[in-house]
């Protein structure tokens, strides 16, 4: 792997400005996000936090093409979201695994690069190498079924990466898994991360999961959905589950929780 | 009473190793349907058994012989279970296959034109159900006359379609194939449109992210999502299609096949023959559906979806 420059971090991978989404229903508009200015740097971990409702997988959605914005702009790697996704950018971790379970695991991971394009000998090996990274190996012929509920997303996280994105984005993958499984694979990712170098932005509304992942937190408010406040995480990018004792990253936490009940309004 | 006693399970009644499978159940009801079926020959035939005794000057026979009587009748008006039996035996096993007298010869003629039309109406019906699926406009447009094609009486189109193909040439398997295709094509329409929609939101946004292509997307997760749906409608469409068969060979004159059989059974009285191509037909019917059955789990279970 070569070494980053020492500008990488100011290259903008996600810029958005004065960007907005107003779905027309039939009891009126609803504004799902407005206003929302944000950048997002290569090789940063960005997380969006928020109560539901805040709009953060809608803005998830919105740069990875699935949602269209009704005003302002964004670009991903300096394209519209829409070049992006057909110049295949990103890739996408949904809440759930979403494996097909008419497929083996291999043949789920190898399923983008066979829409790809890619040829069968580098189909194999990539599902070796990624299966390798999210510790599955000798799971290849095994259908989603006979997976447990965080193999199934680590798999998912595999077929993400197959064909090698810079950016991954992430919509609350763990969300459904219970606590223990889900502090082991926020461990595992965050390696992931570093070994790959690659700029995740991850939803989430877990706060420890946020803090722990980290280098940019951003807290979003409903109603309309806003950026209340984005914290840049000063905790080391080298760190272990232990570091959730320390009193520094207490304080962080306190500022997310602080701003997210700042932001929530409990008139409902 | 021991201890151990306690746990044993109650006594089981000496019928119950025999209702626990499936063989005994099916076994119950069909000696149920038997022995509906003598009762009502025996009612049914009396009448005219009766009449037969008044102008031989009988004056009431014996109850069993009035049973016995009306269970060999030769033109019955329910034959009994052992004539219809009988009827099969020595039209299928004791006649060889291309006698125009042997039920195998028929069944043959119409299966072939059964399977013809099948074949037909379920590519016709995955392909309407692709395009309907695809396209709002063919959405729109074809699904109305789709449902209201099935609202005309077959038996009121069949002769009809039949003659118009042999005014322009068409004649042998194709006229009765038609019709055949037109009773299957629907429930294999109908079931594989619910089946392509089948997949998941979060499916179709990944094969999305992945910028595939609508054929992509078609071959590596709608068709794959629609196999179970497919295989339901199939077995459906079969059983209209062996249908549509017989209903395509009444009108052509009864010339062979089993609506042949019915038909020329219902000119001359021979209710035997009329029952014994019915239950042929039936039996034609539930095999052709087991056998859709057989390789549904052949296919799921080599897809991974049977667990």
């Amino acid at each position: 792997m070569q070494p980053q420059p020492a500008d990488s971090a100011a290259r903008s991978v996600i810029d958005i400005a004065k960007l907005s989404l107003t779905f027309e229903t039939g009891d009126g508009p609803v504004h799902a996000l407005s206003d929302i200015d944000l950048n997002i740097g290569a090789g940063e971990f960005v997380s969006f936090i928020g109560p539901s409702g805040c709009g953060k997988t809608t803005l998830l959605r919105v740069i990875a093409d699935l949602e269209a914005p009704t005003g302002g702009t964004i670009s991903v790697n300096g394209m519209s979201p829409h070049e992006a996704r057909l110049a295949r950018a990103y890739g996408y971790v949904f809440q759930a695994a979403a494996l097909y379970p008419w497929r083996t695991i291999a043949e789920n991971i190898a399923l983008p690069l066979e829409i790809m394009g890619h040829s069968r000998e580098d189909r194999e090996e990539r599902v070796r190498r990624n299966m390798e990274l999210v510790d599955l190996d000798g799971f290849e012929r095994k259908y989603p079924w006979q997976l447990s509920g965080g193999m199934q997303q680590r798999a998912s996280i595999a077929r993400a990466l197959s064909f090698d994105p810079d950016l991954l984005l992430m919509d609350e993958p763990f969300g459904a898994l219970d606590e223990i499984v889900r502090d082991h694979l926020n461990e595992q990712l965050l390696k992931l991360w570093a070994k790959t170098d690659k700029t995740v932005v991850f939803v989430t509304h877990s706060i420890p999961e946020a803090v722990f992942l980290s280098t940019k937190i951003v807290v979003l408010c409903p109603r309309p959905g806003r950026i209340y406040d984005i914290i840049d995480n000063p905790l080391p990018r080298d760190r272990g589950l232990d570091i959730r004792e320390t009193a520094e990253f207490l304080k962080v936490a306190h500022r997310v929780r602080e701003g997210l009940r700042a932001g929530h309004s409990y008139d409902d | 009473m021991t201890e151990a006693g306690t746990f044993q399970t109650p006594s089981r009644s000496p019928f119950a190793g025999l209702m626990s499978g499936t063989a005994g159940p099916v076994i119950v009801v069909v000696a149920a349907i038997i022995a509906i079926w003598y009762l009502a020959a025996v009612l049914l035939n009396t009448p005219f058994q009766r009449d037969i005794y008044q102008r031989g000057g009988i004056e009431n026979p014996p109850l069993a012989q009035l049973v016995a009587d009306t269970l060999s009748q030769p033109r019955p008006v329910l034959p009994a279970p052992h004539q219809v039996a009988e009827e099969i035996w020595k039209t299928t096993a004791e006649k060889s296959i291309t006698s125009k007298r042997s039920l195998v010869y028929h069944s043959g003629v119409t299966l072939s034109s059964t399977l013809l039309g099948f074949i037909i109406g379920t590519g016709l019906g995955i392909a309407l159900a692709i395009g309907v699926v695809h396209s709002r406009v063919l959405d729109k447009s074809l699904m109305p006359w789709i449902i209201s094609s099935q609202t005309i009486p077959i038996l009121a189109i069949a002769p009809m379609i039949i003659v118009v193909l042999n005014a322009i040439g068409i004649t042998g398997l194709l006229p009765k194939a038609m019709i055949s295709t037109y009773l299957s094509f629907f429930p294999v329409t109908v079931g594989m449109v619910k089946g392509l929609r089948a997949p998941e939101a979060i499916q179709l946004d990944l094969m999305k992210t992945y910028s595939s292509s609508t054929a992509q997307t078609l071959w590596k997760l709608r068709l794959p999502s629609a196999m179970p749906y497919l295989f339901a409608s199939m077995k459906v469409g079969v059983a209209a299609s062996l249908v549509g068969a017989i209903v395509g060979e009444l009108p052509t004159g009864a010339v062979a096949g089993l609506g042949a059989r019915l038909l020329a059974g219902s000119y001359y009285g021979q209710t035997v023959q009329i029952w014994s191509a019915l239950i042929v037909a039936a039996v034609l019917a539930a095999g052709l559906v087991s056998l859709i059955g057989l390789t549904e789990r052949v296919v799921l279970q080599r897809m991974g979806m049977a667990r």
